[in-house]
């Protein structure tokens, strides 16, 4: 790596309007013709120095080179015009247009003043075939499976003469075989002379297929590797400072009285198709059940029937004996169901709120907290603070804006209002996505603490390691349908459950059935 | 009460339709194209305000209604620029933005009429001029249709001519296509490198301009002179014709027709002795009725859609 | 050293100086005597107490709808219906006032109650539409202020018109409906009054009561509220009401505090305004009073300058969509409070 770099960036920094500070004083280089891996805890500010690379953020100060020659990206044409493409986490694309539309968005070739659909459609043809991305033209991009849409996103890239292509978190929502096939396709671009950024922070894989790698740390760079001369555990313990542990000490399991009982729960959508088949499983006192399954396999479905927010599903399902199906949000949480969200921004939290009123939301109706007709200020004011301590919340004060913390400090609240209402039940959808391991660790100790005081929890996560590990017994949801069920989640290796979730193997109806505990 | 039925169904009330139409579809198009872009432009009442004042005064003062056409385009188009401006570089609330350009209007045409004309009420002391009508040839000729269709006033058949183009701007352009998508997806257009801000700013500036038209048509073809607050909600029911017609643009076409209707109808019904103050609401109750049975139907065919499921 | 922190009201500043160094422009061109016109505008208003005094009575209807808009854009409801129930509710108010024969303290009190609860219950109307099937309220609320409008006009023309008057305008409001003026020289009514209590309640109800919290929450997020079991079309319907009620007692408190006769025939244009006083109160209820006073002190500026100059009063109107496109300009002086983070985030000296 003795050239001069393709791309070179010297003490960049970025702060965000709120103060955020994403950046600071960080230098990246990237040699022509690589796999180089950026690695980080989500936090970190990889998303910001790709997003600067990119053009969509304007550095608020530093540097950037390419072949040498100072540049400066105002917008994403800026940077597409100099050879550098994204394919972004989540998917850039126009639901409602057809791939070929997509293709074309922003580059149509036209005649006269109309677009040319023909020469369009003649141009993706050529250039899937090329680069052995099968894909249909015609078809609407919202019926398409996720590894299609990606196929779609890095075809949009070369389309538009891409020579650097930066991958975000690309294996993040692909199964594994679809990652294999990802990671073929990156090597022939790799061959054909593509440089590829390749952010992620699933070790293995950067190991796989990288040249390099750059690790960054709360908005810094710590250093950049040959890929061989390091370790995983090296680059972890960079990566956070000190050994990741992720394992448990979580002793002896007593399961007491069946707390949640689902029973035949069927769910069909309005596209007619039956997204819940029949499901059925029982969570008792001190359990937690996780559900593991690639996304979209009814999932969310099943955690909206059981809060409250999917009319239209069938079936049983009883808290504590009362039936909940059916009933309002209201109803279902005054029976004592916590529920910890996937998506905080959207539905955890309201961000313009300060944190304490973002913490009482499960309270504020009690009699207890209020004095007449007024809110028992003191008693507010009290739970935040003691909240903000107990979970390491960093905050200057309840009275802050929740907005203004970063994502892990966020779910801290999430969680530590859910579970401070001490629910006979807290439903944990991806609990800790998108949070920085010190914060995994405090919520995945809290979900252990419910655990040991009787609470039944039902855990849905993508993170392999964190349904394995936190865990009693698994279910595992593929289709719509339950395909295994391991009683001890402890006996599980990630191959095997890896299979269940792409449905390769599945367990006998009698053996899934054993998750209902009658 | 015959005597109502007589005039609904003379070729002069459907002619009346088309007049009456004719600026409720023009801010109909103006609230179409910016919100395909999704930006929501609530200022189309004022742009028509401060256009058809502009027409006016130009015209009175240069002698050609075509001048004064052009000042209006002109002046409309300044303000959705201005708009623009504000809601995108500024990043002004877009509804806020809106209020903002209709109280602007209301309080200012009037203070540069009076500064103008020395009045207050309306631009009886300018020379004003008027577009003109047009008769066109064999089609005047036809009964029924020829006395419907003919002769109405230039910038009705631009209208017409304005839902034409916009389909076909929308559908098969690549304008249209980065319009489509910057409402939908403004992210995805902007990671592929279409300047979000500068497709809205576009769309916002077809917006003002078919406002301006709208303005332009009030005071130079409706009537022949500015009176305040001559617009009297058009604007905002072209607005409503553009949500009830499903932001399609034919659609959005029907609906102000059927809106035009309305208006219409409310001028016959004065013949019934309904106090005129009544009559003036039809209009208005008209949208509100138009807004409610789109959102219950709407409602209705998803109960109806799971009731079918669940026969299944 | 200035921080970040004081930012929002340094900017709200810099806003009104702005319209204020506008104000002055306009006037400097289109006045023979600027500097003249400029003193009458700035300080004919606080001359005397009886021009004080039209401040003060200028502010009070503004206070009433600008707090019944508060609510609703605190819920996130873009309504600006305030206009025609603030207008229908002086109708309803004046009708009563006419008609009724009722005990001298007891008449004001139906009368504004009347007007109130007209304007709530209509006002419930694109509440219920909204809550119910996602109507949206902007455009609704914008009908309903022409249909209000046409409506009030009819009344007024056929029920309570006084053939003997000069103008279209009522007969005269009977002297036992009157509010009571507080001060010698100056038409400062019990509105006023009424306007600071109702005021202090929507302060309390909005930071201090569990309803309160459920209308921020919705407000601020309304996906969170649903999530946290709030009944949000409960809360959308009760804002609707509450606002409807304020919106109504402003618009019968004018009538019966300022007027003899209901004398409107064409919208006050109070609703709009009261958009406005939202926006410069930042939706808080207790800045309300502020930013209706400073409304209404150059409304009474402006007047003055329109009956002692040559410059219209309109020009008001020019100055006032300035502070609202700037006032609500988020970017609008960002650049000076990145700068004040990076500062404080230690990255630059």
């Amino acid at each position: 790596m003795e050239t001069s770099p393709l791309l070179e960036i010297t003490n960049i920094s970025k702060v965000y309007p709120n103060g955020v500070v994403a950046n600071a004083n960080v230098d990246f280089s990237l040699a022509k013709g690589e796999i180089h891996a950026i690695v980080g805890e989500n936090g970190a500010g990889k998303s910001t120095l790709m997003k600067m690379i990119f053009g969509m953020e304007e550095p608020s100060e530093g540097e950037m080179r390419l072949n040498g020659q100072k540049v400066k990206f105002r917008s994403p044409q800026d940077a597409i015009d100099s050879g550098i493409g994204m394919v972004h986490q989540h998917f850039m694309l126009v639901p409602s247009l057809t791939v070929v539309d997509n293709m074309i968005l922003g580059m149509e070739p036209t005649r006269g003043f109309n677009i040319h659909y023909k020469e369009a459609v003649r141009m993706t043809r050529e250039l899937s075939a090329r680069y052995n991305l099968a894909i249909d033209p015609l078809a609407r991009v919202e019926d398409l499976t996720v590894g299609m849409k990606q196929k779609v996103e890095i075809l949009k890239v070369l389309i538009r003469g891409a020579r650097i292509l930066i991958l975000d978190e690309p294996t993040a929502v692909l199964t594994p075989q679809e990652t294999e096939e990802l990671f073929k396709q990156l090597q022939a671009l790799k061959r054909e002379g593509h440089t590829i950024v390749f952010i992620s922070h699933k070790l293995k894989e950067v190991k796989a297929i990288c040249d390099r790698i750059t690790i960054m740390r709360a908005g810094k760079t710590e250093g950049v590797f040959e890929t061989s001369s390091v370790s995983e555990r090296e680059i972890s313990r960079l990566m956070v400072g000190r050994d990741v542990v992720l394992k448990y000490d979580k002793g002896d399991r007593k399961p007491g009285r069946p707390v949640l009982q689902a029973r035949n729960l069927i769910y069909v959508n309005a596209e007619a198709k039956r997204v819940l088949q029949d499901v059925g499983f029982t969570i008792r006192e001190g359990e937690i059940l996780g559900i593991a399954g690639v996304e979209g396999n009814g999932q969310s479905e099943l955690v909206r029937a059981l809060t409250g927010s999917l009319p239209g599903a069938e079936g049983s399902v009883t808290v504590g004996g009362e039936s909940i199906l059916g009933r309002s949000i209201k109803d279902i949480r005054d029976r004592g169901v916590s529920y910890i969200p996937e998506d905080r921004m959207r539905q955890g939290a309201a961000k313009d709120a300060s944190i304490a009123d973002n913490l009482i939301s499960m309270f504020y109706r009690l009699k207890a907290w209020n004095r007449g007709p007024l809110l028992n200020r003191k008693k507010i004011a009290a739970f935040s603070e003691a909240q903000i301590e107990r979970y390491k919340i960093r905050a200057k004060s309840p009275e802050q804006p929740i907005g203004m913390l970063s994502g892990g400090n966020m779910q801290k609240v999430v969680v530590a209002r859910e579970c401070e209402a001490a629910p006979k039940l807290l439903i944990a959808e991806q609990p800790t996505r998108g949070v920085d391991v010190g914060a995994a660790q405090l919520i995945h100790q809290r979900l252990l603490e419910m655990r040991a005081e009787g609470c039944a929890i039902l855990l849905l996560s993508a993170d392999l390691n964190e349904i394995l590990e936190v865990s009693d017994s698994l279910l595992v949801l593929y289709d719509g349908q339950f395909v295994a069920y391991y009683p001890d989640a402890s006996q599980v290796t990630e191959e095997t459950l890896g299979f269940a979730m792409l449905g390769v193997q599945r367990q006998s109806e009698a053996e899934v059935r054993r998750a209902i505990h009658d | 009460m015959s005597n109502f039925f007589d005039i609904l169904f003379s070729t002069d009330f459907a002619f009346s339709v088309l007049r009456v139409m004719t600026p409720i579809l023009f801010a109909a198009l103006g609230a179409l194209i910016s919100n395909k872009a999704g930006i929501v432009n609530i200022g189309l009442e004022g742009t028509m305000l401060v256009a058809a004042l502009t027409g006016v005064i130009v015209s009175a003062y240069t002698g050609s209604a075509w001048i004064g056409l052009l000042a209006a385009i002109v002046a409309g188009v300044a303000i959705a620029a201005l708009l623009g401006f504000f809601t995108l570089k500024f990043k002004t609330h877009i509804i806020l933005g809106g209020i903002a350009v209709n109280m602007f209007a209301s309080g200012g045409t009037v203070f540069i009429l009076y500064l103008v004309s020395g009045d207050k009420g309306a631009s009886t002391s300018l020379k004003s001029a008027t577009l003109p009508s047009l008769h066109i040839p064999l089609l005047e000729d036809i009964p029924v249709l020829g006395p419907i269709l003919s002769g109405h006033n230039v910038l009705t058949y631009v209208s017409l001519a304005c839902v034409a183009g916009l389909y076909y701007l929308l559908a098969k352009t690549p304008l249209g296509l980065r319009i489509r998508s910057v409402g939908e997806n403004p992210q995805a257009a902007q990671s592929v490198g279409v300047r979000v801000n500068r497709v809205q700013f576009i769309s916002l500036l077809i917006s003002g301009f078919f406002a301006a038209l709208g303005g332009a048509y009030m005071s130079m073809g409706y009537l022949s002179l500015f009176t305040r607050d001559m617009t009297a909600g058009r604007g905002w029911i072209g607005i409503a014709a553009e949500a009830v017609g499903r932001s399609t643009t034919i659609g959005t076409f029907l609906s102000s027709l059927l809106f035009g209707a309305a208006d219409a109808l409310a001028n016959a019904l004065q013949i019934l002795k309904i106090p005129a103050e009544l009559v003036g609401t039809t209009p208005y109750v008209v949208t509100v009725i138009g807004l409610i049975v789109y959102a219950v139907a709407e409602a209705r065919m998803k109960k109806r859609k799971m009731a079918k499921r669940a026969l299944k | 050293m200035i921080k970040a922190a004081h930012f929002e009201k340094i900017r709200t500043l810099a806003v009104i100086l702005i319209a204020l160094v506008l104000t002055f422009l306009i006037i400097a061109i289109i006045s023979d005597d600027p500097l003249r016109t400029i003193s009458i505008f700035l300080f004919e208003p606080i001359s005397s107490v009886s021009h004080l005094g039209n401040v003060v009575e200028m502010a009070i209807p503004l206070m009433f709808t600008g707090l019944s808009v508060v609510l609703l854009f605190r819920t996130n409801l873009f309504n600006l219906g305030a206009e025609g129930l603030f207008y229908f509710a002086g109708i309803v108010a004046s009708t009563i006032a006419i008609h009724w024969t009722l005990s001298g303290w007891l008449h004001p009190i139906v009368a504004i109650l009347a007007g109130a609860l007209t304007g709530a219950l209509l006002s419930a109307i694109p509440g219920v539409l909204k809550a119910k099937w996602n109507v949206n309220e902007l455009v609704t609320s914008l009908m309903f202020n022409s249909i209000l409008f046409g409506v009030g006009l009819y009344f007024l023309n056929y029920k309570l018109r006084d053939p003997q008057a000069f103008s279209n305008s009522s007969y005269k409001l009977q002297p036992s409906a009157l509010l009571p003026h507080l001060i010698p020289g100056t038409r400062i009514h019990l509105g006023l009054i009424l306007a600071l209590l109702c005021i202090v309640l929507v302060h309390y109800y909005m930071y201090r009561t569990r309803w309160g919290y459920e209308l921020r929450m919705t407000g601020s997020n309304r996906s969170f509220a649903e999530y946290s079991g709030i009944n949000t079309t409960k809360v959308i319907i009760t804002v609707h009401l509450l606002a409807g009620f304020l919106a109504g007692m402003g618009g019968s408190v004018e009538v019966l505090g300022m007027y003899t006769r209901f004398q409107w025939t064409s919208l006050p244009g109070y609703g709009l305004d009261g958009a406005l006083v939202a926006l410069l109160a930042k939706n808080n209820p207790l800045s309300v009073i502020g930013a209706a006073l400073f409304l209404a002190y150059i409304r009474i500026g402006a007047d003055q300058m329109a009956r002692l100059s040559d410059v219209p009063a309109e020009m008001i109107s020019i100055v006032q969509a300035v502070i609202i496109l700037l006032i609500s300009a988020e970017q609008f002086l960002k650049f000076w409070k990145t700068r004040m983070l990076l500062k404080e985030a230690g990255i630059r000296e």
